[in-house]
């Protein structure tokens, strides 16, 4: 099964308005009990998202406030039915766990950890393909869709229901940016982390393949920054496509100094191979402009929508 | 984390690839013990690992005793850009009948490792149009693949096997050793009809590092990236004066490329990652005050979790403790942001409600100094 032809990203996280389960699809979150586990099960929790069971070997039987533990996905999927899982286990058990989950048929994977080993990263996403499921990230802030649910560890305040989409290779950049598109009234229809790492489960063009022809979506953020050819690949992919809809880019790392690895495993330029001006000459090839600061994007947004 | 060329050479040594005769020495009694059990000429080569090294006249052949005690003295003072080297490799000369390209790298956009060769050896790659690109699997690489590799190479018949062989081991060197890049650069086919890597480039993945205890050995930090790593920090000294401390690597840069675009020019890069508590900012300001260039620090931090309250307190402990000499200049977006105004009150530290605020306060100190 190809990637693109599977679930569409809004059936699987909101489901269909004829769905008993529709804005309420069941949610798996690995490694519920550790502290940040814990922790973000409950944020996702109070916005909206139905937390139907954890994960934790050992303490299967046991609840996390209300929601019931399994010591295994498979009991877990078989109790919820769900094929959403979010991952809060530490990197170097990541792997077991997202092999479990993809054995167990989840069909989203949202890869919050990171530092996980890039192999292990390949080895998931060719697994995923193999199993026709999806990975987001690793090291990823997740995936939100305002107003209805998130699955993932941003924070809530930034985001605002509305029809722009955003996608990003930064987590605190996506709420950043996100929190400057809502203050100038562009609210978003999904926010998207694809993750900071050389290895994206969805990368950027996956991510336009999800969006492609949605009457609810009327434009396009991407966040991005140095490293690799992501955006490049982007810009191409635009011009192939033909994606009409307006999109506003914007490109952290402008002055960061060439192989140094800026805080991201994948944030770091060898010669010209990942650099800030490499990205943004392709992208104007594309028509995409590329805003000098998070500020700056709702206005370039605002002008494009405009025409 | 990028190897030195002797650690890369370790590696390839490891699985089989053959490496010329060589000594690594780290002053010149070592370097003269090496020279007698080398015998002259061989080639001093600098152990960076930046890039540029021949240009920047960091590799010198070495013919006898008194060139060894002059180049040795002058090529363990020279810098290239910005780094001095880690020790100086003394490395037999070969007798080169071919000099090719080969490496297997992570693509990122394909998502698997690629090889790429060129029968032009020594050449900037990426300057060359004369190269083969190939995907392979994390299983291996295919007969077909070698074959094809070989072929685009005009490897002689004779040597196909040979050359085979050596791809194999190269893709061990990714798989074994998880790394980023193995590249030989150039590669040398010898009078006696061997390969001889005479570069060597390796990247290790360093999320990987900690099923690796033999590679560990290779992780080199300064006394500040180590403090910053312990903390579970990212950490870059820059050349600049102004400090920026954010939660979040994108964050962090594009604070970077503000205060850059502002004149600013940025003496640290410090992402503290998730946590914004009291004693994370605490502990990156601790990091900070030990660089002496640093005039100035700019706080940027972003989410609706982040208590401003708290990271105030950890800036004010900092300054109470004697541990912050320098102003600071802070945009923390979240929650009890009023409390946080007042607590820093009187202080040499003040918050801004937006980052352009900021930097613009903290460039126009720093410049408004000298």
């Amino acid at each position: 099964m190809k990637l693109n032809n599977i679930y569409n990203i809004f059936s699987i996280l909101v489901g269909n308005n004829s769905d008993v389960d529709y804005e309420k699809k069941p949610v798996i979150i690995q490694g519920i009990t550790g502290s940040f586990g814990s922790k973000h099960a409950n944020l996702m929790k109070s916005y909206g998202t139905n937390i139907a069971a954890g994960v934790t070997p050992g303490k299967g039987g046991s609840k996390f406030e209300d929601v019931p533990i399994y010591n295994t996905m498979k009991e877990a999927v078989e109790a919820t039915g769900s094929v959403i899982s979010g991952v809060f286990v530490p990197a170097p058990f990541f792997y077991k766990a997202a092999k479990e989950a993809l054995d167990s048929g989840i069909k989203l994977l949202v890869a919050i950890p990171e530092h996980v080993p890039i192999i292990d990263s390949i080895k998931i996403f060719q697994y995923a393909e193999e199993k026709g499921a999806r990975m987001i990230g690793p090291n990823t802030p997740g995936v939100i869709v305002p107003g209805i649910m998130k699955v993932g560890i941003m924070p809530a305040q930034p985001f605002t229901k509305g029809q722009t989409i955003v996608f990003s290779r930064s987590g605190t950049l996506m709420y950043e940016v996100s929190h400057h598109l809502s203050n100038s009234g562009l609210g978003q229809r999904l926010a998207l982390g694809i993750g900071g790492d050389p290895i994206n489960g969805t990368n950027l063009i996956d991510s336009f393949n999800l969006i492609q022809n949605r009457d609810d979506v009327d434009s396009v953020v991407v966040v991005g920054e140095i490293g690799g050819d992501a955006e490049e690949m982007l810009a191409d992919h635009i011009i192939k496509t033909g994606f009409t809809k307006p999109v506003v880019a914007y490109i952290a790392g402008r002055a960061a100094p060439k192989e140094k690895r800026m805080g991201h495993a994948g944030a770091i330029v060898y010669g010209t191979y990942g650099s800030a001006d490499s990205k943004i000459t392709n992208y104007a090839r594309a028509d995409v402009p590329v805003a000098k600061s998070p500020r700056e994007v709702p206005l370039l947004l605002k002008t494009k929508l405009r025409k | 984390m990028r190897l030195l060329e002797y650690q890369g050479k370790e590696l390839f040594s490891q699985v089989g690839i053959n490496i010329p005769e060589s000594i690594l020495a780290q002053n010149i009694d070592s370097a003269k013990m090496a020279a007698e059990k080398l015998g002259f000429p061989f080639v001093l080569k600098s152990q960076l690992t930046v890039g540029g090294r021949g240009k920047a006249g960091a590799i010198q052949k070495c013919k006898d005793y008194s060139e060894l005690e002059s180049k040795f003295d002058e090529l363990v003072h020279k810098e290239v850009k910005g780094e001095l080297p880690r020790g100086i490799l003394l490395e037999k000369m070969v007798e080169i009948v071919k000099e090719i390209y080969l490496s297997v790298f992570l693509n990122r956009s394909k998502r698997c490792y690629s090889i790429i060769a060129s029968s032009e050896g020594g050449v900037d790659i990426e300057q060359t149009e004369n190269k083969v690109i190939l995907n392979v699997s994390i299983d291996g690489i295919t007969g077909e693949q070698s074959n094809e590799v070989a072929v685009k190479l005009d490897i002689p018949p004779e040597l196909r096997t040979k050359f085979v062989d050596l791809l194999n081991s190269l893709f061990r060197v990714i798989i074994e050793k998880e790394a980023e890049l193995a590249e030989i650069n150039p590669l040398a086919i010898v009078s006696n009809g061997s390969f001889v890597a005479l570069d060597a480039k390796v990247i290790i993945d360093d999320n990987a590092l900690f099923r690796h205890t033999d590679l560990q050995k290779y992780l080199f930090l300064t006394d500040l990236e180590k403090q910053a790593s312990d903390n579970g920090f990212s950490f870059v000294e820059l050349d600049g004066d102004i400090a920026i401390i954010g939660n979040g690597a994108g964050l962090v840069m594009s604070t970077l490329d503000m205060v850059t675009d502002a004149n600013g020019t940025a003496g640290s890069f410090l992402d503290f990652g998730g946590r914004a508590t009291s004693e994370t900012i605490y502990e990156a300001l601790k990091v900070i005050s030990r660089i002496p260039k640093i005039k100035a620090i700019l706080v940027n931090l972003f989410g609706g979790i982040v208590r401003t309250d708290l990271v105030a307190q950890g800036i004010l402990d900092a300054y109470k403790n004697n541990i912050l000499k320098v102003p600071v200049y802070a945009r923390i977006s979240g929650a009890e942001s009023e409390r946080a105004k007042e607590l820093l009150k009187g202080s040499d530290a003040k918050l801004f409600d937006t980052v352009e605020e900021a930097i613009n306060a903290v460039v126009l100190k720093v410049t408004s100094n000298i």
